[in-house]
């Protein structure tokens, strides 16, 4: 499996083969709060990079997850939207979002690796 | 204009609060644990709410001033005893409501409840109304707090010895370490709770106190889950200048006896539409799904004509569902009419349904 990249709107991803798993980081569930819904893209389907491919909404507000690549939807993660509150408590693991048959790997070039997200998290949280 | 802070800010800060501003003062959101504890608390055991953003207007004076306020309140107070609570509106002579309140007797005059964004014109509607017959004094020098939920009088009592004897929507001067408290026992959780309105410089105290005895602080966040949960208000949200207390479904704030003379401000639209029935009406709403309706989310019936708007809606932590309020044409007001709502532009199934989603838990008779 690749290393995991993070986009600016606090998605992360990481690729095997051709296919890509994409979630949202610990930093974006700790923003939004306690998650009590989430929707995902239809198996199928094909997302553009940085388009809307999800629902994430807090007790407060909802916001729309985007896609840091582009591809066709291979697998979605239906546990997450029977039990949203996984995506709080395992967001860069159990509770990823949806699986991309990816158009163009070099997509994942623009994307930030661990340690630059981290910095990119902590500055725009202030 | 510069922020403002209640006194129990460097408190909410050393308790790891996130802030929101809210009506022009910085008040805590959640606080470490989220959103959904701080509500299971609250409704599990007591959770502590600073509300000294709300508005508390002291108005003295004797029987004048009760009459002059009969012109204004839609309320029997001639016959409001002492130390008794109403729920209420400030309004307009269209019956639009410019606020909702809590008003009791006090010993020489009225204490009124006011919301934090309301409260500088109420006092000026209101100075306006009363002329300056009577003292008026929106106190800025006392906080309010309020404790919520089953554990509270247990709690509140080993503090302030006697609040267990208060019934609800009633209240009392309390001293505690030489300090004169007014507690009322009311609150906006759906939960048996207290108000205790202190002076600025004991409030950090008190709470601590609370703390230590097993109380948390709770922020507006979950404030606004619980309330709604209830089945309560929110002025902004639920009622605004462009809604009256009939269509608000609040026709039990308004006293029996007042209907028939009328008198107050606003109360020929009342009583024309208590006859006649509101064109809209609140009322709850459950989605079926798990997808959450949010203000201004249009209402539809199944022929796709538009018949409402919602005011409120959220995840209920204790329903533990989505559930939301709205305004609807009376004919589809009754329990469990099917509705359509449409978020992010697909129409979700819903249905009306009674309020309150969490039955509430008030002490109505002690003695």
């Amino acid at each position: 499996m690749s290393e995991v990249k993070f986009s600016k709107e606090h998605e992360w991803i990481t690729l095997e083969g051709d296919v890509a798993t994409i979630g949202i980081t610990k930093h974006a569930t700790e923003m939004l709060g306690d998650i009590v819904f989430a929707e995902l893209p239809e198996k199928g389907s094909n997302v553009e990079k940085d388009g809307t491919a999800g629902v994430v909404e807090s007790t407060k507000a909802a916001s729309d997850v985007y896609t840091p690549v582009s591809g066709e939807v291979v697998d979605t993660n239906q546990s997450i939207v029977d039990d949203p509150a996984k995506i709080n408590e395992d967001p860069e693991g159990g509770a990823w979002f949806f699986k991309l048959k990816i158009k163009d790997s070099s997509e994942l070039d623009t994307l930030m690796n661990k340690e630059e997200y981290d910095k990119f998290a902590k500055e725009t949280s202030n | 204009m510069e922020i403002k802070k209640t006194s129990l800010n460097k408190l909410h800060q050393s308790n790891n609060a996130k802030f929101v501003e809210f009506a022009g003062y910085e008040m805590p959101i959640q606080y470490s644990k989220g959103i959904i504890e701080e509500h299971k608390f609250t409704r599990s055991n007591s959770g502590i709410f600073d509300v000294s953003h709300m508005g508390q207007l002291f108005i003295y004076g004797d029987e004048s001033l009760t009459e002059e306020l009969e012109k204004i309140f839609p309320l029997d107070l001639k016959n409001l005893k002492e130390n008794c609570s109403k729920y209420s509106f400030l309004m307009n002579e269209d019956a639009g409501i410019y606020d909702d309140l809590i008003i009791t007797k006090i010993e020489d005059g009225y204490l009124i409840i006011l919301n934090a964004a309301c409260k500088d014109k109420d006092f000026e509607i209101l100075s306006n109304l009363l002329g300056s017959k009577f003292k008026m004094n929106l106190d800025n020098n006392r906080s309010l707090i309020a404790i919520q939920g089953p554990k509270s009088v247990e709690i509140l009592n080993s503090i302030v010895n006697g609040v267990d004897q208060l019934n609800f929507m009633t209240g009392n001067w309390f001293d505690s370490n030489n300090q004169k408290l007014f507690v009322t026992r009311s609150g906006y959780t759906g939960e048996d709770g207290f108000e205790i309105s202190i002076s600025n410089d004991k409030a950090e105290k008190l709470v601590e106190n609370l703390i230590e005895k097993g109380a948390q602080l709770i922020g507006l966040g979950a404030r606004d889950t619980l309330r709604l949960e209830a089945g309560l208000c929110l002025y902004g949200h639920e009622l605004d200048i462009n809604k009256t207390p009939v269509e608000a479904n609040l026709r039990w704030a308004i006293s029996k006896s007042r209907l028939s003379n009328g008198g107050f401000i606003g109360s020929k639209k009342i009583m024309n539409q208590m006859q006649d029935g509101a064109r809209q009406i609140r009322v709850g709403i459950k989605p079926e799904g798990r997808v959450i309706a949010r203000e201004k989310t249009k209402i539809f019936d199944d022929t796709d004509k538009q018949i409402g708007e919602i005011t409120s809606g959220t995840f209920g932590p204790s329903v533990n569902g989505p559930i939301a309020m709205g305004y609807v044409d009376k004919e589809f007001s009754k329990v469990d009419t099917k509705i359509l709502l449409e978020v992010r532009g697909k129409k979700h199934p819903a249905n009306v349904c009674a309020l309150p989603f969490y039955k509430k838990n008030y002490v109505k008779g002690v003695n």
